[in-house]
């Protein structure tokens, strides 16, 4: 897959992007603004990049965590996002003062995050992941404090930048937080530490699954460019989504290394498209099965599957010396000695929603001046754990996380408009090429 | 942005009232069990005809564990419909969120159907077997929303139950607590609950009918009706009332009846009544939240009613569920 963007292109954006401006859509360009607070009194400025029904959700969270909470900016490439977006928010918070976005506040278009971001104290990337690189490198970099949905990344190349710019938020005291939600729920931090008192012995082996029926398509338009259609139906493209192994079931491998308490060290597995392969599903598989070894020996079986009438199970089951657990997000945790006799049986019922939990603790961090959440190298550690496994998948060869993490692989392009050439193509039947084991190279 | 908004808006209803619908049901004299075929697949719905007739919908104060808003007794007149004899499975659900069915066959009625949107929604993230067990986690607008593709594929008007459709089906010709009488430890017989379940999900047909030959009534999971829930229904019917349905605009809280393989026994009793609860969406990530699916509520299921007599088409369009957006 190739990254260069194409001169033409680019000069044709250029014009558009003039028109555009001159038309006076949406696009604004206003001075950002000078002063910065680390810890902030009164209103909070928040604004969202990715005005998707995830984004939406997350903006929502955000103005439950806090009552000074204000939406200040919003981004996206698609208008028909932003204006459900608003219609949604301003349906759940009618005449509220919160939701202070006008055209100006508006930003469209491929560079309207920075834009947005500017305008903010706390930004929330909601994009899908390929950009969260991009996104959050800026954010970073002109000191906002960040909410960032998992992955943070779908290739090498932007695992590293993310790590990179994580030691910089760190160094300037920024708060981050990564939507791996389990970390932020009753369950799982229940039995995190009862695993570290060695409740259950050390873990030395588990199954990790997301075996569902799969998510949305949206199938081309007409006059829609390739890349437009690409960014709609961004779920099946590899540089887009990182396939549905890093893009969901990054959540139960991230699980495996947090109750490991280490990273995986090499990855091999199989994969493959055996049900969904139509015309609107790009590129991706529909299934994974990956075996990853941890430095200890431990040793995770992770499968996922989007493959409609089968069994589904979203869920984490580990085997320890002394015990074994049974984990998912259900608010469910049952924890058996070796004698099969139950010694924690989890009562969720009322647990808080851990989507608003990660909030809560977010903008508390933030209102108080507090640095405490960086949840970025454990965002980029899942991220990369489920990488190198479907690396091992595509590729067929075992795949360890030293060798991957030195590779070059960058599967995003930058990119400017709609017009711009994507980095994957069709073929003459409206067909995207697809990973081969044994030929992909990973 | 906020104009731009609402413009937007109203395009959207302009264009829903456009897409008006035209369709016409069959009529039939027959009223016997049959079995539904679904076009283009080998799975069927096998529906038991309940003959019209009156009963004392509610319970006494004397009923054990009986709570205020099943009461007063109401003497309700319920004409004749068919209901299927189990609740509905994944093996059907699954052909209308696929939708594989309806490429290969033409339907038999023309329906106004929004069921893109269903087949683009993202089922929650949950276990779940699948063959042979009732699908879970519906909302109840979805579930109405089967009823009406499956009207369209076959050209029989299916719809959910109305509570009272429900509780008459329900007690099969019984006033005891339970369709097979006031002894509770017989339940094991007849139904799934909290002591029997192992807290897990069964599959359909396990246990014995009811006198009609309804399955699963009492238990398993917990089933929609049409109604709202108003702890007063009851005294606003009065002492008596014919085919009584309340249909609310408000999104919760809405009836669900029979109990599940979660309940106490008590909640599985006839007469009892649950409701929805806006909890049942609380690990929703998205806004606005799904029309289609819960994410906390994997004991809520449904079943599926015809009526002997088609109404018309007023009628008919009174007893869809509309959807209602949820931030």
């Amino acid at each position: 897959m190739k990254k260069e963007i194409d001169n033409v292109n680019r000069r044709k954006f250029l014009e558009h992007s003039a028109k555009i401006t001159a038309a006076g859509f949406l696009m604004n360009k206003l001075p950002a603004r000078s002063k910065r607070l680390f810890s902030i009194e009164g209103e909070i400025k928040v604004a969202l990049i990715g005005c998707g029904g995830r984004g939406t959700g997350a903006a929502s969270q955000a103005l439950e965590a806090d009552p000074d909470v204000r939406l200040v900016a919003v981004a996206d490439v698609f208008e028909d996002r932003i204006t459900e977006c608003l219609k949604s928010l301003n349906e759940k918070y009618p005449d509220s003062e919160r939701i202070n976005i006008n055209q100006e506040t508006s930003f469209l278009g491929f560079e309207g995050y920075k834009n947005a971001i500017d305008l903010a104290d706390v930004v929330i990337l909601t994009t899908p992941p390929a950009f969260r690189p991009l996104h959050f490198e800026y954010a970073i970099n002109n000191n906002k404090h960040v909410f960032m949905e998992k992955p943070v990344a779908t290739d090498i190349d932007g695992i590293k930048r993310i790590i990179k710019t994580g030691k910089l938020a760190q160094s300037k005291k920024l708060n981050v937080v990564v939507g791996l939600q389990r970390h932020y729920q009753r369950n799982y931090r229940a039995i995190k530490k009862m695993i570290d008192r060695g409740r259950i012995g050390d873990i030395i082996s588990g199954q990790v699954y997301w075996n569902s029926g799969g998510v949305w398509v949206k199938p081309r338009e007409k006059d829609q460019t390739e890349l437009e259609y690409q960014m709609r139906n961004w779920y099946y493209f590899n540089w887009l989504c990182g396939d549905h192994i890093v893009e969901q079931h990054i959540h139960n491998i991230d699980v495996a290394n947090w109750f490991i308490g280490a990273n995986p060290i090499s990855a091999q597995g199989m994969g493959g498209r055996e049900v969904r392969k139509g015309i609107d599903h790009g590129q991706i598989y529909d299934h994974h099965f990956v075996e990853y070894t941890y430095p200890d020996g431990q040793i995770i079986a992770s499968q996922c599957r989007h493959q409609k009438g089968c069994m589904n199970r979203v869920e984490e089951v580990f085997q320890g010396t002394k015990g074994s657990v049974t984990i998912n997000s259900a608010n469910f945790a049952l924890m058996k000695n070796k004698r099969k006799k139950t010694i924690y049986d989890h009562q969720g019922e009322d647990d808080i929603n851990p989507y608003q939990q990660e909030h809560n603790d977010l903008f508390k961090a933030i209102r108080q001046g507090q640095y405490k959440i960086n949840d970025t190298k454990q965002g980029a550690d899942a991220t990369l754990s489920a990488i190198i496994g479907r690396m091992a998948t595509y590729s067929g060869q075992v795949i360890t996380w030293d060798e991957a993490i030195k590779m070059d692989q960058n599967l995003v392009p930058d990119l400017y408009s709609f017009n711009d050439q994507a980095p994957v193509q069709p073929d003459e039947n409206g067909m995207y090429p697809i990973p081969i084991p044994g030929v992909t190279k990973y | 942005m906020k104009h731009k908004a609402k413009k937007l808006f109203l395009t959207m209803v302009l264009l829903k009232m456009n897409l008006a619908c035209s369709y016409i049901f069959s009529q039939t004299n027959q009223f016997k069990i049959y079995s539904e075929k679904i076009l283009g697949t080998e799975t069927t719905i096998k529906m038991i005809p309940i003959k019209s007739g009156t009963f004392n919908m509610g319970s006494s104060k004397k009923e054990k564990e009986r709570k205020r808003d099943e009461g007063p007794i109401t003497d309700v007149y319920i004409d004749g419909f068919w209901i299927s004899e189990i609740e509905i499975t994944w093996d059907v659900y699954e052909l209308f969120l696929d939708r594989t069915a309806d490429k290969e066959h033409v339907k038999r009625a023309e329906l106004n159907l929004n069921i893109d949107a269903i087949s683009g929604a993202t089922a929650p993230y949950v276990n779940y077997n699948k063959k042979g067990y009732p699908v879970v986690n519906v909302t109840q607008y979805a579930a109405s929303q089967f009823c009406k593709w499956l009207s369209a594929k076959t050209g029989n008007f299916y719809r959910l139950p109305t509570e009272a459709e429900w509780e008459f089906a329900c007690r099969a010709g019984n006033d005891d607590p339970y369709s097979f009488g006031k002894n509770a430890r017989k339940m094991n017989e007849y139904g799934w609950f909290k002591k029997n379940s192992n807290g897990q999900i069964q599959r359909v047909r396990l246990k014995k009918p009811n006198a009609f030959g309804i399955y699963d009534m009492h238990g398993n999971v917990a089933e929609w009706v049409l109604d709202s829930y108003n702890p007063e229904t009851y005294i606003l019917w009065g002492n008596s009332v014919k085919n009584p349905v309340m249909i609310g605009k408000k999104l919760y809280p809405r009836v669900v009846r029979g109990g599940s393989f979660k309940s106490n026994i008590d909640e599985l009793r006839s007469a009892a009544r649950g409701f929805s609860k806006e909890k049942w969406k609380r690990r929703d990530p998205q806004i606005p939240k799904s029309l289609w699916w819960f994410t906390d509520a994997n004991n809520i299921g449904f079943r599926i009613v015809r009526p002997k007599k088609t109404p018309n088409k007023d009628d008919i369009n009174k007893m869809w569920v509309n959807p209602i957006k949820e931030y």
